[in-house]
């Protein structure tokens, strides 16, 4: 038997690795994808003060450690029973929308964006943020560094810091914010709104327009009908903060909608011996293994996940660009793997938009910020919607608010099925009689990042190239062919 | 003449640091111009494979983050020792073990029990992840964790310290300006084994909180106390770590009306980071009566996190007595 070792030579080294199996046909057998890693946070979180989990659970992930931060924070203010004062929340969320800004301009503009504005057929050496700033226009370099740098401005002035915040705690924050700091997200937050106009009409002009591309999202190999997951607000609208968690079937009909405290009813997380990373599915569909349809419990968390999970944008730009993406597409919902990166400029504009409307709303600068908590602390569940997918932290404490248990299901987790089968249909599809296609690299990485995923933070290469390096292997071990694949 | 080479790695870490970096913004530029970037996963397309060809000692400068968690992170820390002249633990992880060291506390069996045993974890035949596992179509391989958590002087040898979780961004720029200077022959490099990137009193002394020397009779939660914006948060009870932390931060957590919880790592010249703070906490408590002292400690809920909630890996202790013998965790 063949088999075929794909090593990514970036972050995803060591933290990721594809093996391929061929049968004696030369055609694929079976495909795994293996994550190397283990932290161990569910332990390790035993014993500590619960108000310190928005500290500790940060340092799962640096380049999104905001979304744990603000799961942490929902799940310690479950915990004691205590509902923070509305401006704590808007404050929580204006943080929270300025980061996904920042964190959604990074994947479309650097990492996945270039895929499709510079088209898959184009040089490898044009697919990449260079390429796309010289398609885009060269201004648009600076408009992006820009659009980063406001949004950490925004985390810094609430969470006190720009990587890994410190101010949220059971029942609020630590602090406010002052009229002239409020002043100055709005200004930003201004720009923000523009800034994500501007890429919706960038996508509008370069991939809409050309028919070929328009064929590509709809042609695409990525094509699973999966069950949808996002958070909803109480009218059905996509939201990142809070709401219940909607999950809708292949057909686009509501599955079930929970609340956060209800999670374990819906979700279980199923266990392979080769790998540390678990599935996750849903439980009351079950596990029938790596293969998608009505009958299969895998579910995909993703910017289009929310989009079909949800019946709309809750800001009026948002939800004309929402109407327009399922008119184009053909309806709902859209299975279409690279969908995905539309989807993020949709939920770009909603997170900008929302961004101004928290800025300007007039209790914003109040120093109410944090209700004292008055209850004994039990237990809490607490979920957002971090970019990478739906984020459930529970804790366990005991009646002093020590930890005694912990269970996490992280954001790209719930991808990790959808993602393995994505690899194997491009697997399947690219390797025909021992031979293997060369594009076999290109849409391995291409199915990678339409999910970016963010394996420990894997993947986040600014390049927007995953160098991959394929290596065949004959039965005997011996060496037949190399594949490579660098900027 | 060529460009001396600079590299950046991450082993067991969680990207805070690269961000960090990252967010020096157009100081990378400065960077760029002084060295030739060879190996950057986060950044650049990265060639392992050219770093395992280059000769040793052939990389001028290495930041390397991340803690020791599994045979894989060792090796990386090896083959960048071998090629780089100067070799930075780079963040809390690389100098002390940062949170992930916590897991040290307990056997890395309980670990991975723990994560393989969660309320959703469905798991009947209760299986646990194989360094190396057959399945039909051949043997598949993962890496082997180690029993506890190291901090990368335990396993290589290391040149320079520059701590906190993530290091600040201007602390970053100040130290590529010295060694792009010394590079140039216009500065010194500090002494090998030293801190860099740091200040050398403690985040008390950069906290710009009032203090009144003033005792406690009791400790105080966060969440529990509405805080005085402009008071010293230990003098209100809330268990600061700044009198045995490290100075470099700005006190950025305490000006934002959060304790500081320790992530810049031991102060200059501290050897027992808990022993430090211990002391600091017992001068505070306004007592002498055995009795109440005992109640008014009864109010620091998680002694052994509070004082080694950063550094337990590079501590004296470095890991309890359950992961120092736990060798065959992985079994089964």
């Amino acid at each position: 038997m063949q088999r075929i070792t794909i090593d990514p030579i970036t972050r995803l080294e060591g933290h990721g690795k594809i093996e391929i199996f061929l049968n004696d046909e030369g055609n694929v057998a079976n495909t795994y994808f293996q994550i190397p890693e283990l932290r161990g946070f569910e332990r390790f979180c035993i014993g500590r003060p619960v108000e310190e989990m928005p500290l500790l659970t940060n340092r799962i992930c640096g380049v999104c450690p905001e979304a744990h931060h603000m799961a942490a924070a929902k799940a310690v203010d479950a915990v004691y029973h205590v509902d923070p004062p509305a401006p704590a929340k808007k404050l929580r969320e204006l943080l929270y929308s300025a980061f996904y800004c920042t964190d959604h301009t990074t994947h479309f503009y650097a990492l996945g964006g270039p895929d499709f504005i510079m088209g898959p057929d184009a040089p490898v050496a044009e697919r990449n943020i260079l390429g796309v700033i010289h398609k885009v226009g060269l201004e648009v370099g600076g408009k992006v560094i820009q659009m980063r740098k406001y949004g950490h401005t925004v985390v810094e002035i609430i969470g006190g810091r720009k990587v890994h915040p410190c101010t949220s705690i059971p029942g609020g924050l630590t602090k406010g914010i002052t009229e002239e700091q409020r002043k100055q997200i709005e200004e930003m937050g201004r720009f923000a709104i523009e800034f994500a106009q501007f890429s919706l009409k960038a996508f509008n002009d370069i991939v809409l327009g050309n028919k070929q591309y328009v064929d590509l999202i709809l042609g695409d190999i990525y094509t699973h009908h999966t069950y949808y997951m996002g958070l909803v607000d109480e009218n059905n609208k996509v939201n990142f903060y809070d709401g219940k968690v909607r999950v809708v079937d292949p057909d686009g009909k509501e599955f079930v909608k929970y609340a956060p405290k209800d999670y374990a009813d819906n979700i279980a997380e199923h266990v392979e011996p080769w790998t540390y990373l678990k599935f996750p599915y849903l439980k009351k569909v079950g596990w029938k293994g790596l293969v998608d349809g009505k009958d299969s419990g895998i579910y995909m968390a993703t910017p289009l996940s929310r989009l079909n999970a949800s019946d709309g944008m809750a800001t009026p730009l948002a939800q004309a660009e929402y109407e327009k993406f399922y008119k184009t597409l053909g309806g709902k919902p859209v299975h279409q793997r690279l969908a995905i990166h539309w989807a993020r400029l949709v939920e770009l504009l909603y997170a900008a938009e929302r961004w101004m409307e928290l800025a300007t709303d007039p209790e914003i600068t109040s120093p109410n910020f944090h209700t004292i908590p008055t209850e004994k602390p039990t237990e809490g569940v607490g979920i957002v919607e971090a970019p990478r997918g739906t984020l459930t932290h529970h804790y366990w404490t005991d009646e002093r608010g020590v930890v005694t248990k912990v269970n996490l299901i992280v954001g790209t987790t719930n991808n990790y099925a959808p993602i393995t089968m994505s690899i194997k249909k491009a697997a399947d599809s690219l390797i025909k009689k021992g031979k293997v296609n060369e594009g076999l690299l290109n849409m391995v990485e291409m199915a990678f990042r339409a999910y970016d995923p963010c394996f420990g933070c894997a993947t986040h290469s600014l390049p927007g190239q995953m160098p991959l390096e394929i290596t065949i292997h004959a039965a005997d071990g011996e060496r037949v062919d190399v594949l490579k694949q660098y900027c | 003449m060529s460009k001396p080479k600079f590299a950046m790695y991450w082993a067991a870490s969680c990207g805070g640091c690269e961000i960090s970096v990252l967010n020096i913004h157009e100081k990378i530029l400065d960077v760029d111009a002084a060295f030739d970037i060879v190996f950057w996963p986060v950044a650049m397309d990265a060639k392992y494979k050219d770093v395992e060809a280059m000769e040793d000692g052939d990389i001028t400068l290495c930041l390397f983050n991340g803690g020791m968690r599994n045979d894989e992170n060792e090796h990386m820390a090896k083959l960048m020792r071998q090629k780089s002249k100067i070799l930075v633990a780079f963040g809390s992880c690389a100098c002390e073990g940062c949170i992930p060291g916590l897991a040290n506390f307990s056997s890395l069996g309980e670990m991975v029990d723990t994560a393989f045993t969660t309320l959703t974890t469905d798991n009947p035949t209760n299986l646990r992840p194989q360094p190396s596992f057959t399945m039909p179509e051949g043997e598949l391989h993962i890496p082997t964790l180690n029993p506890f958590l190291k901090t990368l002087d335990q396993v290589v040898d290391v040149d320079y310290y520059m701590p906190g979780c993530p290091p600040e961004s201007n602390q970053i720029a100040a130290v590529v300006d010295l060694v792009i200077a010394a590079l140039n022959g216009k500065a010194e490099l500090p002494p090998k084994g030293a801190t860099i990137g740091a200040g050398n009193s403690t985040v008390c002394d950069e906290c710009p909180r009032k203090r009144n020397v003033k005792s406690i009779k009791e400790f105080n939660r966060i969440q529990m106390i509405h805080a005085d914006p402009e008071l010293c948060l230990l003098e209100q009870g809330i268990p600061c770590n700044g009198p045995a932390t490290r100075s470099g931060c700005n006190a950025r957590c305490p000006i934002a009306g959060a304790q500081c919880i320790g992530c810049y790592g031991p102060a200059e010249g501290v050897v027992d980071y808990g022993a430090r703070l211990v002391s600091a906490f017992a001068s505070v408590i306004d007592s002498e009566k055995p009795d109440e002292i005992d109640k008014i400690l009864d109010g620091l809920v998680d002694p052994a996190g509070q004082f080694y909630r950063f550094n337990l890996a590079g501590s004296l202790l470095r890991a309890s007595k359950a992961a120092q013998t736990n060798t065959a965790a992985q079994k089964g």
